[in-house]
């Protein structure tokens, strides 16, 4: 199923993945609501890792599980970055205080993320504090320099408060934060979503810097499909919990290979004034995630289903192209009669 | 086609502690019957502030030039919106003869009445309905925008739906009292992409089917170029492009809408760099002299740039931008 031959490289692997949220109120009610379900993924450690999905897909959840925010409930993950080798079900004690260090966050909203009393200086330099990485405020002034230059912020800068800065310079502050302990791997959560297109562009390419840079594993969670092709090299949908499909991402653009996909392709607004693609348009809504479908949890939208997809569910298996993997029961008749 | 709406000149300042901040400087634009007109623009460009003053909602701090005009075309004659100071002579305007609808749904209807009783207190309002021709008409509009079981859907309150269908619903209870012209503050932002195309759609259907005006306001140009037939872009409170959707969207003349489109990630140039529009939007309190966009601009052509303002200049008959890159057609 997946490529094994390159295990070296993959610095976070996930088998069977599942975190649930026990929503039921009581001893005899015990219902759990899946965020994520039985996901299998590897990530290579230096690429730029896209995770797509609407609103309930469960792509924030399973970055949070990789971070260790929200308990694993099934199945499991694995660490490896050459130095640890952790695994990411268990971890705790020491072990969890050490990968805090290797693993961090970029929020959304670098309005809500940045504490408004606090100086740039100090809120860059507060994980380096909480996590005792310095010996003295000289050292914790050089390294907070060190990174506010590579996230292209001046030292006049650090001086200041938050609220003197544009939305572009708070999410590089944000970014100089998350990056200040040297982590290997990165969780941007929507990191762009809440800033200005002219401003998007530049956060995107300060984020492809630092990978190339630092060395650092980026997950880079979104919901819109242009930027995730823009800046990762491969590409996950996630669909209510379930991974769908995972391709690198010039394969998955050119050849999506699950309805899904392409219908979220197609629904991009086009810049194209006379391109109408209201032809692949999805019908309905992405279902409750506490009231899910069973076979199939694309079924209820999807264009081609037939009897077997509202039964059995798809597993994850391997595609046409090399590192492209597809959860669709007739993706090969699909793609022979050029359905999609 | 006949004029809707006429905005002429509209300047207008809020009065705060830091002194009068401009909000919108100088604007004028007009809807037609039946034409979508697609107001584009970043944070603090004044697009909703513009959209606002169509109503007279903006607050109390607002200051209005003597020049702004906005005229309203009714049947019954020609409404200065601006003059308008009484309520009950607003509510001719205000969900009368223009509906607006906003990004956020679930902050537009009250939490803890039912959604069938919002739409009915606005048709009593706004019709000389009774309450069982409200109650009927409701739940043919809600039926009209796609919403499963209206009838059920009609007594649920807000939290009870899907932001799809609050969207839908919203949509549904701006039009039930007929207006000329319907004001969208991005309406489709809060929404998936996969029911974004779909609120799109209907909004389209809606248009010819009611033969009204649509102002969309959005910052997102993919969707201004599957709704808009006119595109009107805002900078720093200025309006500094107008045309055809087709003209602005293929042949954009300003810097500003130039960069705007080489900035946004396209899925047919994926090898592509995006390229940002460097420096960061001034704030409003400190609005650069001359042309608003010359502290990013990257084709300054003289000093006029940043000392006078750029006069509207006509690249088509049907297209204008402001900048000193361009002369009049048959000048030299």
């Amino acid at each position: 199923m997946k490529n094994t031959g390159m295990n070296d490289d993959i610095l976070i692997s996930a088998r069977g993945l599942s975190v649930g949220f026990q929503i039921g109120k009581g001893m005899f009610d015990k219902r759990v609501l899946k965020a994520v379900d039985k996901v299998d993924v590897d990530i290579e450690a230096g690429s730029f890792f896209g995770l797509v999905g609407e609103s309930g897909s469960g792509k924030t959840t399973l970055g949070r599980a990789f971070l260790k925010a929200v308990p694993i409930t099934e199945g499991g993950a694995t660490y490896n970055d050459g130095e640890v080798e952790l695994d990411l079900a268990t971890l705790d004690g020491a072990e969890l205080k050490d990968y805090r260090k290797r693993a961090q966050l970029i929020f959304q909203d670098p309005y809500a993320a940045l504490s408004p009393r606090m100086t740039v200086r100090d809120i860059i330099a507060e994980p380096l504090e909480v996590m005792g990485l310095t010996k003295s405020r000289a050292e914790t002034d050089e390294r907070v320099r060190e990174i506010a230059a590579k996230c292209r912020l001046n030292l006049e800068h650090l001086r200041r408060f938050p609220h003197a800065f544009s939305g572009g310079q708070r999410q590089r502050i944000s970014i100089a934060r998350a990056l200040v302990s040297g982590p290997k791997f990165v969780v941007a959560d929507e990191s762009v979503a809440a800033l200005d297109v002219s401003i998007q562009a530049d956060v995107l390419n300060l984020l492809k810097e630092l990978q190339r840079d630092l060395g650092i594993t980026f997950m880079f969670i979104s919901h819109d499909l242009s930027v995730v092709a823009h800046t990762c090299d491969h590409v996950a949908v996630m669909y209510l919990g379930r991974l769908v499909e995972s391709a690198p991402t010039m394969e998955l653009f050119k050849a999506p290979r699950h309805p899904y996909t392409k219908a979220l392709f197609s629904a991009i607004p086009s810049l194209d004034p006379d391109d109408d693609k209201s032809a692949q348009k999805l019908e309905g809504e992405i279902p409750s995630p506490t009231n899910q479908p069973s076979g199939c949890k694309f079924h209820t939208r999807c264009p081609f289903v037939v009897d077997r997809c509202k039964t059995e569910e798809p597993k994850l298996e391997h595609a046409d192209g090399s590192g492209h993997e597809v959860s669709c029961h007739r993706w090969k008749e699909l793609m022979e009669s050029h359905a999609l | 086609m006949s004029d809707l709406i006429t905005v002429q000149n509209l300047t207008l300042k809020f009065r705060t502690d830091e002194g009068l901040i401009t909000a919108v400087d100088d604007v004028s634009f007009r809807v037609r019957k039946g034409e979508v007109m697609g107001l584009v623009g970043e944070s603090g460009s004044g697009k909703s502030v513009t959209a606002k003053a169509l109503m007279h909602l903006n607050a109390k701090n607002a200051v209005y030039t003597p020049e702004s005009k906005i005229i309203l075309h009714t049947d019954a004659g020609e409404i200065d919106v601006l003059a308008l100071r009484k309520a009950a002579e607003m509510k001719v305007v205000r969900g009368g003869a223009i509906s607006m609808i906003f990004q956020e749904p679930m902050a537009s209807f009250a939490p803890a009445i039912s959604i069938g009783k919002q739409m009915i207190e606005q048709l009593m309002l706004h019709s000389d309905m009774s309450k069982a021709q409200a109650r009927k008409h409701s739940i043919e509009m809600l039926d009209r925008v796609g919403i499963s079981d209206p009838d059920k859907r009609f007594d649920q309150f807000a939290f009870e739906l899907s932001g799809g269908m609050r969207q839908r619903a919203m949509i549904a209870m701006a039009l039930s009292t007929k207006p000329k012209l319907l004001i969208a503050d991005e309406p489709t932002t809060a929404l998936d992409v996969t029911i974004q195309a779909q609120v799109i759609d209907l909004m389209k259907d809606l248009v010819k089917e009611f033969d009204m005006g649509i102002i969309f306001i959005t910052h997102d140009l993919g969707v201004v170029a599957q709704t808009a037939d006119y595109v009107s872009v805002m900078y720093l409170g200025r309006l500094i492009e107008k045309g055809p959707v087709r003209e602005v969207i293929r042949d954009p003349r300003h810097p500003y809408t130039q960069g705007l489109i080489d900035a946004l990630p396209k899925l047919d140039e994926l090898d592509k760099p995006l390229t940002p529009i460097p420096g960061d939007i001034p704030s409003p309190l400190e609005r650069p002299p001359g042309c608003v966009f010359n502290t990013r601009c990257s084709k300054i052509v003289g000093p006029q740039c940043t000392t006078v303002l750029p006069p509207d200049i006509k690249v088509s008959p049907t297209h204008r931008v402001a900048c000193y890159i361009y002369k009049e057609e048959g000048q030299a």
